[in-house]
This record gives C-alpha cells, structure tokens and sequence, in this order.
C-alpha cells in the first residue's frame, strides 16, 4: 500500500514551469557568426525566412544584432531567401 | 592591418578554367596592391536561394586577405562590378573575433569539421588495431611453419 510519503503531489510540479531562455552566444563564447554558413543562422528565422524577434531566440541585443547582419549578409549571397514559405 | 574578406558568385556556365582564372585574376589583383592573401576559399558550385541573372547556381569563392591600405576595397569593388562573370560580391572588413574563427576553421575546429574529426579520431584509433594485428600474423605464420 503507497504510504503518504509517495504520493506527494497530484500532478507534475514542474508541468507549468517555463525554461528559461538564455543566449547562447553568451553561454557557448560564439564570438563570430558566419554568414557563409546558412544551416546555422536557419534557426534565427521563422519558415518564411523572417527573423525571429529576441522575445524567442533569447538572444541578448549584442548578439541578435550580429545575427541579424550575418543574416542579411547570407541573403545578398543568395544563400538564404528573401522571401519564401515552408523554409525548414 | 586590416582583415578583410571577399565573397563572390562566379557564373557556373563558364567552363571550369574560367572560373578559376577569374578567381586567380583576383588573387593576382590583390598581391599585386600589396595585400596579404590568408586563404582562398573555393566553397564551390552552389545552389542560390533565389535566382540571379537567371542563373539558379553558382560558384562561390571567398578570399580572406590583409591590407594596410584601405583604399583597395573600392578599387576591388570596381572591378567586381564590372566584371561579368561575377554575379555578386560581398565584401567586409573583418574583426578580431572573425579572424579566430576563420582560422579555427580552417583548423578544423567549428562546425561540421569537427564531426568529420570525430569520424577521424576513431579512423585513428582504429588504425593502430589494423596494424598490431599483421604484427602477430608474421608470428602465427612463423609458427605454422615451424610446425611444417
């Protein structure tokens, strides 16, 4: 018979926790980032290739700011779109 | 000293000694302005994202050089722009951190590099295993002999 020590809660206590968001530039020590390299900066941006505000990535404003530049970098090279749908 | 680095498209109908004399043309070009030329980089045939003078592909190429002189980019620009066989050019000056990890790359040390290295260490790894074992074979050879 569950004796009162196992049951403790009803439901997962960590069921409505968000994760934190953090950058991860800062986390990892990305000092640079690549626009040659389009797999990389393809999660910074929503299936029609916009960017994705820092309210999601949980990039700090210094480096959303470089990942936007590497992003418009990559799309003058055409090797990310301007415009598209169902990217990713 | 200034780190800068050149990315260009150059047009995939021309044939392959074209696109490499039009990337030595270059190369040529900024030796000859006295910069420092750190690496080439031939990221080879590619395909765009969207197209560019009808052209759904291309060859990229990406030169990294040192420059005292600063006055080289518009003159290098100049001659992109009016050269047809690039379809599209980029050039910027690189930081300090940019630097590193353009060397780190070319190191081996970013990206998918790396994972190319972890297929290597077990290569490695598995290399002398190969090797120990034609060692004793001599041995067991021998041995059979002896025992002819």
């Amino acid at each position: 018979m569950a004796s009162r020590d196992d049951i403790k809660f009803l439901s997962n206590p960590n069921l409505g926790q968000q994760k934190k968001k953090y950058c991860r530039f800062r986390r990892f020590g990305i000092k640079h980032i690549d626009y040659k390299d389009p797999d990389f900066l393809l999660q910074f941006v929503n299936p029609q290739g916009k960017l994705l505000p820092r309210r999601i990535t949980g990039n700090s404003l210094k480096y959303q700011k470089k990942v936007a530049v590497a992003v418009k970098r990559a799309r003058h090279l055409a090797l990310m779109p301007y415009v598209t749908d169902l990217l990713k | 000293m200034n780190n800068y680095e050149v990315t260009f498209i150059v047009d995939p109908v021309l044939s392959g000694d074209e696109i490499k004399s039009t990337a030595q043309a270059y190369e040529e070009m900024l030796k000859d302005e006295g910069a420092q030329l750190v690496y080439t980089d031939e990221m080879g045939l590619k395909q765009l994202a969207y197209p560019i003078n009808k052209r759904s592909s291309g060859v990229y190429y990406s030169l990294e050089f040192k420059s005292e002189n600063h006055a080289i980019i518009p003159r290098l620009e100049l001659a992109l722009r009016r050269d047809e066989r690039v379809m599209r050019f980029l050039s910027i000056k690189l930081d300090k951190y940019g630097v590193k990890y353009n060397e780190d790359k070319r190191n081996g040390l970013i990206g998918k590099k790396r994972s190319s290295d972890k297929k290597a260490k077990p290569a490695a790894a598995a290399k002398p295993a190969p090797a120990a074992k034609p060692a004793p074979a001599p041995v067991a050879t021998q041995a059979a002999s002896e025992e002819e």
